[in-house]
């Protein structure tokens, strides 16, 4: 990198980004620090967006912080909601009927599809196509939407799980009305795919941008697409094999180079695995109950103890972590957020490059504001 | 060839393009104030109280002001005081009932908890969704007259749930006037074996 400053006699010109820019994904702001054009420094600075989601969680019963999980990453609620489910579960001992379980893996794929066509709009909206491949996915991501609020109740913030199983079952014309529509979603991919990843403008932007190292990924402690951008093959959904996902078959898309393209491929790689996930849970269904019979609305009371439940969120690893003293409030109430921890690389991501890069490197993290923030 | 994929992509939008223009199924856009939108019938927003008649809407209000709501909203914004009296339920069954509830709905966060968690029935999700208030304060914040809604209501925005609850506090009544029946029935043949002469009046 040559630094024009010392040839020129110029000086660093600081620049804040933020926190109402519209390319920063929500309340985020970056002290960039440029050279010229290149980028010599970047500091994020979060916690516009903080309300104590922990700290209230402590002082509320356990059910009561689960329509705040839905607010945690606002995009993916159905899979938060799961999330905090599996450690409640595992502290309460509880099991989940097979009906809930599948339907479980229903919703999280669902939601994935939901946010990982976001993020490809949202990642062109970076580039500077404002605003039709956007526009594109927030139409299929419509139809998703009005299944979930057909089904629990609201779009967003559906609230959907329960220790022990499922709110509400989903009635016939639902799961037709669904299958349908993953069964459609492959041409949604396809016509996508065709406007925009042959694209030049969009090969030129992203290819080689922003490249990712697979021992500096796992350094970071990154996870979801970002981490298998990188070529390592690290899918909780695998590894961890909770809920029901032994039972389907699906591959683990890898990346090779780790840049933007790949963070960018592997979203569309995934949203394809997981209609093959859809397809077989529609097909497999079981009939029963929702609901574990032991599992008990108010009142709970875990043993003393402490659980962590984990699950594949849409972004990356999303855990939280429990500890129970005996009471109805948990004692201790820790989210691992991946949007926050998928976040620490950004500035080794984006030292030396533009801020027209930044931009793209951010949108391509993918990050929910909701989530780093709490 | 360069420039290939560019128009490979340019084709695609000016399908759609054209299409959202011929195809009806891709004129999704919908005029709202003039076009009502279809809610589905789980749809949530605020949640009312049901009453189980229309003219006297506080007189046969299911609550019975028990305060397990308020104590699991999440965001607290239910206040509920019980009253001093108490009044008969549909089960003839004497009640306390809400002398306050108010719902602050510009703190409601719309999680149904309070629905989930009522043994009586009485609190419900509305399908309203466009209030406006042009007092922040006290415009938002809801009061019992408010928020009394009668059940034909219910029935109208959601007609299974409202069904099978109807089902469900018709069975509870008959049970409750079979276990009535059946103990005064008891204490009446209890009366006569002790007293003849006093006979079983009295009712529980």
């Amino acid at each position: 990198m040559r630094a024009v400053h010392d040839e020129f006699h110029g000086d660093l010109l600081e620049v804040s980004m933020g926190p109402q820019h519209p390319s920063t994904h929500g309340v985020f702001r970056m002290v960039v620090t440029l050279d010229g054009e290149q980028i010599v420094k970047l500091k994020p600075v979060f916690g516009y967006l903080h309300r104590n989601h922990e700290k209230i969680a402590e002082s509320t019963s356990y059910l009561s912080s689960m329509p705040y999980t839905d607010r945690l990453d606002y995009l993916c609620s159905m899979s938060n909601n799961w999330a905090y489910a599996l450690a409640v579960e595992k502290l309460g001992g509880l099991t989940v009927p097979d009906r809930a379980q599948y339907l479980r893996v229903i919703m999280a794929e669902l939601t994935r599809l939901v946010n990982h066509s976001c993020l490809v709009g949202f990642l062109f909206n970076d580039l500077g196509t404002s605003f039709t491949p956007l526009l594109y996915a927030f139409r299929e991501r419509e139809k998703i939407l009005d299944l979930f609020e057909s089904l629990s109740g609201s779009r967003m913030m559906c609230n959907y799980q329960r220790f022990g199983g499922c709110r509400v079952d989903p009635p016939p014309a639902w799961l037709a009305a669904a299958s349908a529509l993953v069964d459609n979603f492959p041409r949604f991919l396809d016509e996508y795919e065709t406007m925009l990843t042959g694209n030049e403008i969009m090969l030129a932007r992203t290819q080689g941008i922003g490249p990712m190292g697979a021992a500096q990924a796992i350094n970071a402690g990154i996870t979801g697409p970002c981490l298998r951008a990188t070529g390592v093959d690290y899918d909780l959904r695998k590894v961890d094999a909770y809920g029901f996902y032994p039972r389907f078959n699906f591959r683990v898309p890898l990346g090779a180079h780790g840049d933007t393209y790949d963070r960018y491929m592997m979203r569309i790689l995934e949203m394809r695995e997981s209609v093959k996930i859809l397809q077989q849970a529609f097909r497999e269904l079981p009939a029963g109950p929702i609901m574990d019979p032991k599992a008990k609305l108010r009142g709970f009371r875990p043993k003393v103890g402490e659980a962590y439940g984990r699950l594949e969120g849409p972004k990356g690893e999303l855990g939280f972590y429990l500890i129970s003293d005996g009471s109805t409030n948990p004692w201790r109430y820790r989210v691992r957020p991946p949007s926050l921890i998928n976040l620490t690389l950004l500035e080794e991501l984006c030292l030396g490059r533009t801020i027209a890069d930044a931009v793209v490197i951010l949108g391509s993290i993918d990050i929910v504001l909701g989530e780093v923030d709490r | 060839m360069l420039g290939s994929g560019i128009l490979k992509g340019l084709a695609v939008t000016a399908k759609n393009f054209v299409g959202s223009y011929h195809n009806p199924a891709r004129m999704v856009t919908q005029e709202y104030p003039d076009v009502q939108p279809q809610l589905p019938a789980n749809y949530r927003n605020f949640p009312f109280l049901v009453t189980e008649n229309a003219t006297d809407p506080m007189g046969t209000m299911r609550c019975v002001a028990c305060q397990i709501c308020e104590k699991e909203c999440p965001p607290q914004c239910i206040y509920i005081e019980k009253s001093k009296d108490k009044k008969p339920d549909a089960n003839g069954k004497l009640q306390l009932y809400p002398a306050v509830f108010d719902i602050d709905t510009a703190v409601c966060m719309s999680c149904q908890l309070c629905v989930e968690v009522c043994p009586f029935d009485a609190i419900k999700m509305d399908h309203v969704f466009a209030i406006a208030a042009t007092n922040r304060f006290s415009g938002l914040l809801l009061n019992r007259e408010e928020l009394a809604k009668p059940n034909t209501y219910f029935h109208e925005i959601r007609p299974d749930e409202a069904a099978e609850v109807d089902g469900r506090l018709a069975a509870e009544r008959a049970a409750a006037e079979e276990k009535a029946k059946a103990a005064a029935a008891a204490k009446a043949t209890a009366a006569t074996a002790t007293k003849p002469a006093t006979g079983g009046a009295a009712a529980p």
